[in-house]
């Protein structure tokens, strides 16, 4: 193409780049398509041309609109590669491709977008996977924030593993990969400004290297299913609700890391309400428990993994909560915002 | 978390359980009331009922600030931020308090209202002063924790001059509180309180000592963490089985007899006694609640946007009232999880986790389905 070449340093996103013409191209061209090259995407027609999958294929569809757009451990381009790598890992599946549509704000600077774009292209790297198609829109300034991106993940589940949350049976083992509430608190910390003596990191990450390990360890898996918004506590109702049992977990079982538990204390918030991206809840049969979790231990995103609690019968579908005191409660679905409550 | 797991040890816990479950007479009860929804909060969060034996009854008080305050505080709020087109700021328990016509801040927000969240009130004050041509107004709420900061702030504006800053005050006092509830036949049958953590570091022990010997109850303060709740209830039995009634402070890390008089000259220095006050479930109970001085006028929402106060009648069918006054149980209200749930909450107590229904809803249900609080009890 003729003409200037985008100016990645001081150069913001405008109306045109979203129009179709040249300014299009060319944005797609220097700055996408150079960071996400592969030879699906390099296809450039109006869809990617794919081979044949080796079994059951799973489909999985995510918008990530996430403000502030970088925070400590990620940013929103890792983001929407992990979420929907992990919503497809959490099917028993392999992640293989990803679609990604942006929806940019004009007036948005180009060197954040170049960052958002290298931070994506190097997630799905890490992850395993592609990104095959992509599409961009842009908005008037104000009609968007920053920057909105939607990936859909499409994956091949492993012969013979049907995970579904309908699957739970009273005595099924809740295993936890690993601690508790570090996006959300990381996410909330540096949009309200507050400083912590700890550093408060995303554990933004991609599970399917974990859910591998998980499938080989051939324990006889239930359900998985990654803790993002709602957290914890949300998850563990989602899935009592589906298969409708109850639960009951053993608080002092629960990991979480002492900077996460301190900034929960100091706001009035509890940390099994907020978001994690790196973290997956396993129900498997009792039996199996043990060995599933050593397979756990030894990957390095499930060092911290541990047997939380159990399904129980309960028509009511509650998920209660052993104490660490001995007592016992009922550990509820988030109600609105995780609001701080005031003294 | 060091200063935090020590009152959280569950080994201590079933240590003091035991002893208090040997030291509680036989068939005997036990009318307690833990005044504060700090401690009510703690109490079923940490489920400390299925440590307690059943001869020790705890009934939830009126210490939530979110609860006390009644429907027509909250419309004046909105009526601020609706019709006067302020920027109003308020804790997050408040917003979703049911106000009248369907409303709530929250919902007055997705009308267009400018309704912001604070976590304190020199949050509030920072935004008066970044926006100068803007009416800032903070929704003042709370017992004497939350008083002595809006004095503060209201000094600092007055300071530096920020004439688009005012304070909604609905800061009420906790001693006015317990003698409206020892007031009530409920009250009257009480046979102890655990009394408030933070206020109490604020007013100090002192102002409880009327209620031991001009009212007979013992009194003991306590702090939030259940290790201190388990701990106070030991010490009322101790003196409700010694025929004793006087004010005791568990919380000695924290609460002196005299308090923090530092913050009490503040709050001294700004406010004054309200003639009276209305209270959810209480009433109107004379002193009770503070406004402005004469001096701070200029800062008084109230004074400065005209606002009168209309009393508005609870919700039918809601029984708040009763429960803040602790003559009932939020399970024995009618609508209680089923048209007032923590998500379309009717009545005050169901929306801060301070309050006794949310408390209950939120942490105890399961107790209410008879199979399931025999299992595992």
């Amino acid at each position: 193409m003729a003409g200037l070449k985008l100016d990645l340093r001081h150069g913001r996103v405008e109306m045109s780049h979203g129009s179709g013409g040249r300014a299009m191209a060319q944005l797609i061209d220097e700055l996408f398509a150079k960071r996400l090259a592969n030879d699906y995407l390099a296809q450039g027609d109006d869809g990617a041309l794919l081979p044949a999958v080796p079994g059951r294929l799973v489909v999985s569809t995510d918008s990530h609109v996430v403000s502030p757009l970088f925070f400590p451990g990620g940013d929103i381009g890792s983001l929407a590669v992990h979420g929907t790598v992990n919503d497809v890992a959490m099917m028993g599946a392999r992640p293989l491709y990803l679609a990604a549509a942006f929806i940019l704000e004009e007036g948005f600077p180009l060197a954040d977008l170049e960052r958002i774009v290298e931070s994506m292209a190097a997630a799905a790297r890490r992850a395993g996977v592609q990104i095959v198609a992509g599409d961009t829109k842009v908005v008037e300034k104000g009609k968007g924030d920053g920057v909105f991106i939607t990936t859909t993940g499409f994956g091949v589940a492993r012969d013979g593993v049907t995970l579904s949350g309908r699957n739970a049976r009273p005595g099924d083992a809740i295993l936890l990969s690993g601690s508790i509430g570090e996006h959300g608190m990381a996410i909330l910390a540096q949009r309200e400004g507050f400083a912590f003596d700890a550093p408060l990191v995303s554990d933004s990450a991609a599970l399917n290297g974990l859910v591998e390990v998980m499938l080989d360890s051939g324990a006889e898996l239930r359900a998985l299913r990654d803790p993002t918004r709602g957290g914890l506590a949300t998850t563990l109702n989602e899935l009592a609700r589906q298969s409708a049992v109850g639960m009951l977990l053993d608080e002092t079982a629960i990991p979480i890391q002492p900077a996460v538990a301190a900034a929960c204390e100091f706001l009035g918030l509890d940390p099994c309400y907020m978001a994690n991206e790196g973290k997956l809840v396993a129900l498997c049969a009792a039996p199996d428990a043990k060995r599933l979790l050593a397979a756990m231990r030894g990957h390095p995103l499930g060092q911290n993994a541990a047997i939380i609690g159990q399904v129980i019968e309960d028509s009511h579908t509650f998920v209660q909560m052993r104490t660490r005191l001995g007592g016992r409660r009922i550990l509820d679905w988030l109600n609105g915002e995780p609001l701080p409550r005031i003294c | 978390m060091k200063y935090i797991d020590e009152f959280r040890d569950g080994e201590l816990a079933r240590h003091l359980a035991a002893t208090i479950a040997g030291e509680a007479r036989a068939g005997g009860e036990y009318r307690l009331m833990e005044f504060c929804g700090g401690h009510t909060h703690a109490i079923s969060r940490y489920g400390l009922a299925d440590l307690l034996p059943p001869a020790i009854n705890m009934i939830h008080g009126p210490g939530c600030p979110v609860c006390v305050l009644p429907i027509g505080r909250i419309d004046q709020a909105i009526r601020l931020a609706l019709e006067q087109r302020v920027t109003l700021c308020s804790y997050g328990d408040c917003l979703r308090v049911p106000a009248s016509d369907g409303l709530s801040l929250l919902k007055a927000r997705a009308q267009g209202a400018d309704l912001r969240m604070v976590y304190s009130v020199s949050d509030a004050l920072e935004l008066a002063r970044n926006n100068p041509q803007r009416q800032v107004v903070f929704l003042a709420i709370g017992f004497e924790t939350t008083t002595p900061p809006t004095a503060v702030a209201i000094r600092q504006a007055d300071a530096l001059g920020v004439n688009n800053f005012s304070v909604l005050c609905n800061h009420v006092l906790t001693p006015a509180a317990m003698r409206a509830i020892l007031a009530h036949p409920t009250g009257a049958r009480l046979h102890g309180f655990v009394g408030p953590a933070h206020v109490s570091t604020v007013i100090g022990s002192r102002p409880y000592e009327t209620f031991a010997s001009d009212y007979g109850k013992p009194v003991v303060i306590a702090g939030f963490e259940p290790l201190d709740l388990l701990q106070a209830i030991l010490m009322l039995l101790r003196q409700i089985n010694g025929g004793r009634a006087e004010v005791e402070n568990e919380f000695t890390r924290a609460v002196t007899r005299d308090g923090n008089r530092k913050a009490q000259a503040a709050m001294d220095e700004v406010f004054e006694l309200r003639d009276s006050f209305e209270w959810r479930g209480l009433g109107s109970i004379p002193h009770s609640a503070l406004k402005l001085r004469p001096r701070y006028a200029g800062f008084d929402a109230e004074t400065r946007f005209g606002l009168d106060y209309r009393a508005v009648a609870d919700s039918k069918g809601c029984e708040c009232g009763a429960i803040l006054r602790g003559e009932k149980r939020p399970q024995q209200c009618r609508i209680f999880g089923t048209a007032c749930t923590p998500e379309h909450p009717v009545g005050s107590c169901m929306v801060s986790a301070e309050g006794a229904c949310a408390a209950h809803y939120l942490y105890g249900r399961f107790r209410d389905t008879p199979a399931m609080a025999a299992e595992g009890a």
